[in-house]
């Protein structure tokens, strides 16, 4: 038996588009997803909307890290979130939606359940 | 319930003020009502600090009386003296006819400065230094005169005399004894003094008896006993002081042969309901002229009103002189006056050093000091008054004491009488971590300061030592990783933390690094690397609003506006649909753009003209000004042209902290200039320069750092100022904690700066003079910058995948006709309308 893969994948942009170290946003299926590329060429999706100020920012963040985890802190009132899991490192109990995100063809493909 | 019990206070001073916060902390029931009469015209200021009135401390800073002290259980009478007391009927009437009734009378009457008879003190030109009215009335007279004397070489008299130099006069000091501060140090350490105090540019005549003041044309003649006279513009008399005991006279209460209330253990005079504390009271025999011994005879009533039974033995008499560049301190018994006591002496009058101890017979415990010329030791060693000697007296000469054997019961702070243990405690229990918490919880080291050395040592030793980490990326602080970067080269954040480093950074050390990157003027803050480190504002290159908006705020250069361009701006805002409003730096805010909108935004004001300007960046913000002498009758230099010279200087220089800096053609100060980093005045001869103000939160006025410059010297001297502060500041540090700073570190702050940019004593002034040309000789428009780069442009979008949409989740409401950022559900009907703007 074969597993589809059912997740809708939607291209973003280019690889080359993203600077290393900071994010950008995509309006994918009505939703609006930041994009990270880390220094080591890993990408990172989470949801654009800061829970803390309603706005939809987390893409202008500071991409760093913290100990071994890479981050992105709010741009608006600089708390920090993990880009692996979503959860705010500074609130513990906030979290934002993680998004699966590749690279086929040197395109950044973004998946939205 | 139990009735209020009277409780009044006469005289408002250091000591009466703190009577009654001490009994209303103790006192939560409120037990006392508590009226206060002063006699002069001001609520209790700090007159330990008084002379730093006259070089710009104000009347407010001074204010020792913390909001809300008097409210309905407490007043505050001013410009009320009391002008007798009626012991039979328990009341007081004051000068304005007011009978306050007492149950408890507290005499805080101070003293008042002693003026010798000598003929002609009377005359118009003869001051005494105690009230910020006498300061006044010097500072009106030496802006006639040239010269002024003080009578009197003590600690007051010299201190007084330097006044009169900072005031701009030529100053002497006149003194009977054969050496100055004769109270405090023997002839040794006043020999070394009157040199280092010459060398300030003080004149001291010693063994002089003043016989005679004449009024001459235009001043005063002063003659000495020995035949010899001197013509000055003023005299200030400081030849000690007298305790206020009239009052007490007059009601029959017992007062010493040589002036002041008798009072006894428990601060209480002859008739039980009236005690006397501070300056006014003759406790154990003895008149203290301190400060620190009235605090503490405030407490002892304060407990014994209510029911306690506390005790004023005796109190230490030590003194530190507080006088720019002299080092001069006494602790203890100076005088080896404890039978059979020892003195050790080091004497270095080349190098102008004189270090005296006094031990007992048998060199075992510490009985006193003086030292002249290096007081470095002298906080620690006033801790071991009376306690066994942790080394050798030539060891504790030399090398100072350590302070890791200070026992909990050793009076560190001895103005404020806080022990080691007391602040060991709030260091462990309290949770400080650095002077200023610790001072605000203690209160040690807020009085004359003496003590913040060893503060800072109690936390080093506590482990707590303040840590200069930026984050958990970089060990060091940012002036060093400053200089890391200016010396190493290393131009990319990635070397820059892989070699300094560890991870990769984050929010607080990749704006740092970015804003040292910039400072040493390492091209567009979005090129290559740089653009991952910016702060969404840097990065962007506008101020991030709470709906992820931006605004934009021209850069008018010194406020100065043509209606072409009002009407230019004004065309931008209604074109883009942006709310406009005036700031309160003198330019106009347009806010609410999207960020696909900013390039066109600066697009069009390029065309008409303008810049974007900083409102975000830690950077120059604006140099404000007023219309100065080209427009306003009382203008006396062009301030708008010189603010806009220097804006445009240091405009898009990067720094630990915004820099906003402004500009008054004439001392009535229309420009606010005082409230800035950098504030220009206009005199009649040039421009003065005042350093390190801000508004916020902790509002400060800016300090005088030199007078009388010209364009070019200011120019000179503002380049070294910012350039140092900008290489040598903590991050997110403005100015005036700058200067705190480095006044914790070099005792005064400002005489600091003083000897590294004016007289150049580190020799960096070229340097600091170069890199601000490299500065200025490099600016360009960085928003302009951004429409010629195609990549950096493409990066203005509010999404990668569809540039030209909006983002759908900022809404708009209208008020008063303009946007602003619509709150939670959209609004459908009533007086506001939600508008999506495209
Ligand atoms: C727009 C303006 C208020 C206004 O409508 O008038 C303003 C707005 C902001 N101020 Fe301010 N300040 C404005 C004048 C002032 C002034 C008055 C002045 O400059 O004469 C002060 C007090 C003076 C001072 O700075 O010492 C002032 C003290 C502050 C402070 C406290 C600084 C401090 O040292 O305590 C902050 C917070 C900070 O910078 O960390 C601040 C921060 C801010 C920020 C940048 C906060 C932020 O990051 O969002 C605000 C955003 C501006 C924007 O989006 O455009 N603003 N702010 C004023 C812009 C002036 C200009 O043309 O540049
Ligand atoms: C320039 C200067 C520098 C100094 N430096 C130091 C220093 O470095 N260290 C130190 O320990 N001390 C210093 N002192 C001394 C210190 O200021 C005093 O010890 C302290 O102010 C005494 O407080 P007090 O409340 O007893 O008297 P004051 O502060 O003089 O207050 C007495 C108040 O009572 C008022 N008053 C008097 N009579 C009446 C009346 N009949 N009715 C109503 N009000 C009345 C007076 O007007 C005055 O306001 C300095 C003093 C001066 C002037
Ligand atoms: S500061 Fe002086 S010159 Fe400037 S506007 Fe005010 S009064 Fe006129
Ligand atoms: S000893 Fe004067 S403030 Fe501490």
């Amino acid at each position: 038996m074969t597993v589809l893969d059912v997740r809708a994948w939607t291209v973003v942009c280019r690889f080359d588009r993203l600077l290393p170290e900071r994010g950008v946003a995509a309006l994918v299926g009505g939703e609006q997803v930041a994009i990270f590329r880390t220094h080591d060429g890993a990408l990172f999706a989470l949801a654009n909307r800061d829970p803390f100020s309603d706005a939809y920012v987390l893409s202008r963040g500071i991409v760093g890290s913290r100990g071994a985890v890479p981050t992105v802190a709010s741009p608006m009132h600089k708390q920090v979130f993990s880009l692996v899991t979503g959860e705010c490192l500074d609130e513990p109990g906030v979290a934002v939606p993680v998004y699966e995100v590749r690279v086929r063809d040197g395109d950044v493909e973004v998946a939205v359940p | 319930m139990t009735t209020q019990r009277q409780l009044v206070v006469v005289g408002n001073g250091m000591v009466g003020q703190r009577l009654v916060e001490a009994v209303r902390q103790r006192d939560p029931e409120r037990r006392w009502r508590i009226t206060v009469l002063g006699e002069e015209p001001r609520p209790a200021y700090d007159r330990v600090a008084l002379t730093s009135y006259l070089t710009g401390t104000t009347e407010a800073e001074l204010g020792l009386v913390p909001d809300g002290c008097y409210d309905g259980d407490s007043e505050l009478v001013l410009g009320e003296a009391v002008t007798r007391i009626d012991r039979d009927a328990r009341v007081v009437e004051t000068s304005a006819g007011r009978v306050v009734p007492y149950d408890a009378l507290v005499l805080a009457t101070g003293s008042r400065p002693f003026v010798p008879p000598v003929p002609g003190a009377d005359l118009d030109g003869c001051f005494v230094y105690r009230t910020i009215d006498d300061l006044d009335a010097i500072r009106d007279r030496a802006g006639h005169v040239a010269s002024g004397v003080v009578i009197g070489g003590g600690l007051l008299g010299l201190e007084a005399a330097n006044a009169l130099l900072s005031l701009g006069l030529s100053a002497s000091v006149v003194e009977f004894a054969p050496r100055l501060m004769p109270a405090q140090v023997d002839q040794g350490g006043g020999e070394v003094l009157r040199r280092k105090v010459e060398e300030l540019g003080l004149a001291a005549r010693l063994d002089t008896a003043t016989e005679r003041i004449a009024a001459v044309d235009g001043g005063l003649r002063m003659s000495f006993a020995d035949g010899s006279s001197l013509d000055t513009g003023l005299v200030v008399f400081s030849a000690g002081i007298r305790p206020r005991d009239e009052l007490a006279r007059a009601a029959g209460l017992a007062v010493g042969e040589r002036g002041g209330i008798v009072v006894d253990e428990a601060c209480r005079t002859s008739d039980p309901s009236i005690w006397a504390i501070g300056e006014c009271a003759l406790a154990g025999g003895r008149v203290y002229g301190l400060v620190a011994p009235g605090y503490e005879m405030a407490e002892v009533v304060a407990d014994r009103l209510l029911g306690g039974d506390a005790a004023f033995l005796e109190a230490d008499m030590s003194t530190k002189l507080k006088l720019l560049g002299v080092d001069v301190a006494s602790f203890g018994d100076a005088h080896a006056a404890t039978a059979d006591a020892l003195e050790v002496v080091y004497a270095d009058p080349v190098g102008g050093v004189y270090k005296k101890l006094v031990v007992t017979d048998d060199a075992s415990r510490l009985l006193g000091g003086v030292l002249v010329g290096d007081a470095s030791a002298y906080a620690a060693l006033r801790t071991m008054v009376g306690q066994p000697l942790t080394d050798t007296p030539e060891k504790l000469l030399l090398a100072g004491p350590s302070t890791s054997d200070l026992g909990d019961d050793a009076q560190v702070c001895s103005c404020q009488n806080v022990s080691a243990g007391a602040i060991r405690s709030a260091i462990h229990d309290e949770g400080c971590a650095d002077v200023a918490s610790i001072k605000a919880c203690t209160r040690a080291g807020t009085v004359c300061g003496s003590c913040v050395p060893l503060l800072k040592t109690l936390l080093t030793q506590s482990g707590v030592e303040a840590n200069p980490a930026l984050c958990e990326h970089f060990d060091v602080g940012r002036a060093e990783l400053f200089d890391i970067v200016r010396v190493t080269g290393l131009r990319t954040f990635s070397e820059i933390i892989a070699r300094h480093g560890r991870g990769r950074g984050c929010d607080i050390c990749k704006p740092a690094i970015a804003s040292i990157l910039a400072s040493l003027g390492s091209g567009h803050i979005l090129d290559g690397e740089q653009a991952a480190l910016q702060d969404t504002n840097d990065a962007f290159l506008a101020n991030i609003q709470r709906n992820g908006t931006y605004s934009v705020v021209p850069r008018v250069p010194g406020g100065e506006l043509t209606p072409e361009g009002l009407i230019a701006i004004g065309e931008v805002a209604r074109d883009f649909g942006l709310y406009s409003k005036i700031t309160g730096g003198q330019r106009i805010d347009l806010l609410g753009a999207r960020v696909e909108q900013l390039p066109a935004i600066w697009k069009r004001l390029v065309d008409a003209g303008f810049e974007s300007g900083h409102a975000y960046g830690k950077a120059l913000r604006t140099v404000k000004s007023c219309v100065g002498s080209t427009w306003c009758r009382y203008g006396v230099q062009d301030s708008t042209s010189l603010a806009i010279m220097l804006e445009l200087r240091y405009r898009g220089l990067r720094a630990p902290h915004k820099i906003k800096a402004g500009v008054s053609g004439c001392a009535r100060e229309c420009a606010e200039a005082r409230s800035k980093d950098v504030g220009v005045i206009a005199s009649e001869n040039g421009w003065n320069l005042y350093v390190g103000g801000n508004g916020g939160f902790r509002p400060r006025h800016a300090e005088l750092f030199a007078s009388d410059l010209s364009d070019a010297e200011l120019v000179r001297l503002v380049d070294r100022f910012l350039m140092f502060y900008v290489r040598t500041a903590d991050r997110l540090q403005r100015t005036a904690a700058w200067i705190e700073a480095l006044t914790e570190e070099h005792g005064d702050g400002l005489a600091y700066l003083h000897r590294v940019l004016v007289e150049d004593e580190l020799g960096v002034c070229a340097d600091l003079e170069a890199a601000m040309d490299r500065h200025a000789g490099s600016y360009t428009d960085e928003w302009a910058a951004v429409l010629d780069d195609e990549e950096k442009l493409s990066r203005f979008v509010s999404f990668v995948n569809a540039p030209e949409a909006p983002d759908p989740s900022i809404r708009f409401v209208t008020e008063r006709g303009q946007i602003r950022p619509a709150d939670g559900a959209p609004v459908v009907a009533g007086p506001t309308l939600e508008v999506v703007r495209r």
